[in-house]
């Protein structure tokens, strides 16, 4: 299966096999209006399958998602024909607004005018903490 | 140190030397609570409280009244002016121009830190769900001080629930940021401290810990009995509550085989986990515990005004 190289835009690659749906939905890329590929299941040297999407014509995406899905996974910046740059992906060590607090007695989940905010607390567990109420909430 | 101005949210905000400080104004106003009977005066309070708990708003009411200051608010946000729905960003930013302190009581954990972002005025967590409640912590240290003189190097027992217990939780974590503090865990299984706690305070504090199922293996050798409630439905099964349950309840007898100097504590109200034959024991000190708790928040009141 082949799918055409991009001239400009965003390549997502090293997604781990099935989080690619996640990033999909997640980053909303459906409503974008730019071209959008989903490659699932690629075969991969490093990682037996991977993920992948692409994206034409468009950059901004929000990196602090996508280290929160995957923080193992590659971007690049495409522009004329090749790699402009490489952005780096990490779990974010502060979350705002991208996932709810598990705990049901938290204000950051009844409070009108709260968004949500988390600070990271295990890497390896990929855990953090509630800014409002200091529960855990695990990510994935 | 300067507390003038500051929130309270979680006993965390508070440094040892802070609390020290908020310690020693209190055990001064107990012993020359005239002296005091002025300095809040032309000061209001607000109380906010979102649920109602009665012992914890008098006990801010009697601070500041014994002050000589005012106290403004609501005991349920049900029947008061704060509408439905209203964040409470909007709700803090209003009612902080009718107070210069506020203390708030919300069911939802973290309520008090989000308003604390907004006010301007100091705002004191009067109890957030099952999260914080930082000035019984402050009332249980002064107690402790108060009969034992100190704060460091105590074996404390814990009885009842302590993993849905936010007192213990509190109390626990500050005590442990005293040097050389030895805790006795006693609850049944299903009730122990949380996981997570417990790695907290084994990874950040050199405190020792020693779980327990009955109050019998601790109780000799402690210097403060902290008693909690131990609710039938947080027993998993029926089998396990009746083999247990008159293991935390403190009697008389059991009273025997305490030391001499123990005291024992409780936040109250109690049910049925202190027989009313302890009472007359001098080592019972859980009413005094609770009178203190005016004089720590007459205390903090003063500090977060920064009245000299
Ligand atoms: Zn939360």
């Amino acid at each position: 299966m082949e799918v055409t190289a991009i001239k400009a835009g965003i390549v997502i690659d090293h997604i781990a096999a099935g989080k690619g749906l996640l990033i999909f939905n997640k980053l909303n890329l459906a409503a974008l209006g730019y071209p959008v590929v989903l490659l699932m299941n690629v075969s991969s040297q490093r990682m037996g399958k991977k993920d992948i999407i692409k994206i034409e014509n468009f950059t901004a995406v929000d990196t602090a998602m996508l280290g929160l899905i995957d923080p193992n996974l590659t971007v690049n910046v495409i522009e004329n024909c090749g790699v402009a740059r490489k952005v780096c992906v990490t779990t974010p060590a502060i979350v705002k607004g991208l996932f709810a607090c598990k705990n049901p007695r938290c204000v950051a989940n009844a409070d009108p005018d709260v968004s949500p905010t988390f600070h990271l607390h295990d890497e390896k567990t990929r855990s953090y903490v509630c800014e409002y109420c200091e529960e855990l909430t695990r990510v994935n | 140190m300067q507390l003038k101005g500051r929130h309270l949210i979680s006993p965390n905000d508070l440094t040892l030397d802070e609390i020290d400080a908020i310690l020693r104004l209190a055990h001064d106003m107990r012993q020359n609570r005239r002296a005091y009977a002025d300095s809040c005066r032309g000061s209001i309070l607000g109380t906010l409280f979102y649920e109602p708990s009665t012992r914890t708003k008098l006990s801010f009411e009697s601070a500041m009244l014994r002050l000589g200051g005012q106290v403004l608010g609501f005991a349920d946000a049900n029947t008061s002016a704060v509408a439905k729905g209203e964040s409470i960003a909007d709700t803090i930013r209003v009612l902080d121009g009718y107070a210069d302190v506020v203390v708030m009581r919300h069911p939802k954990e973290g309520a008090p830190k989000l308003a604390a972002r907004y006010a301007r005025v100091p705002v004191i967590n009067g109890g957030d769900g099952g999260h914080q409640h930082p000035t019984q912590t402050l009332t249980d240290l002064l107690t402790i001080d108060t009969y034992k003189g100190r704060l460091h190097g105590l074996r404390v027992a814990f009885c009842g629930d302590l993993k849905f217990g936010r007192t213990v939780h509190s109390l626990i974590e500050t005590l442990a940021r005293y040097p050389e503090s030895k805790f006795f865990l006693v609850s049944p299984e299903e009730l122990v401290l949380p996981e997570r706690l417990k790695q907290h305070l084994g990874r950040s504090f050199s405190c020792e810990m020693i779980e327990c199922r009955r109050l019998e293996e601790a109780l000799p050798y402690v210097d403060v009995l902290y008693m909690t409630r131990i609710q039938r439905e947080r027993f998993f099964n029926e089998a396990d509550y009746q083999r247990l349950k008159n293991s935390y309840i403190l009697d008389a007898g059991k009273m025997r085989e305490a030391q001499s100097d123990m005291i024992v504590m409780h936040p109250l109200p109690r049910v049925n986990e202190i027989a009313y034959e302890v009472d007359k024991d001098d080592r019972a000190v859980y009413f005094p515990q609770a009178e203190l708790g005016v004089y720590v928040r007459m205390s903090l009141i003063l500090h977060l005004l920064g009245v000299n």
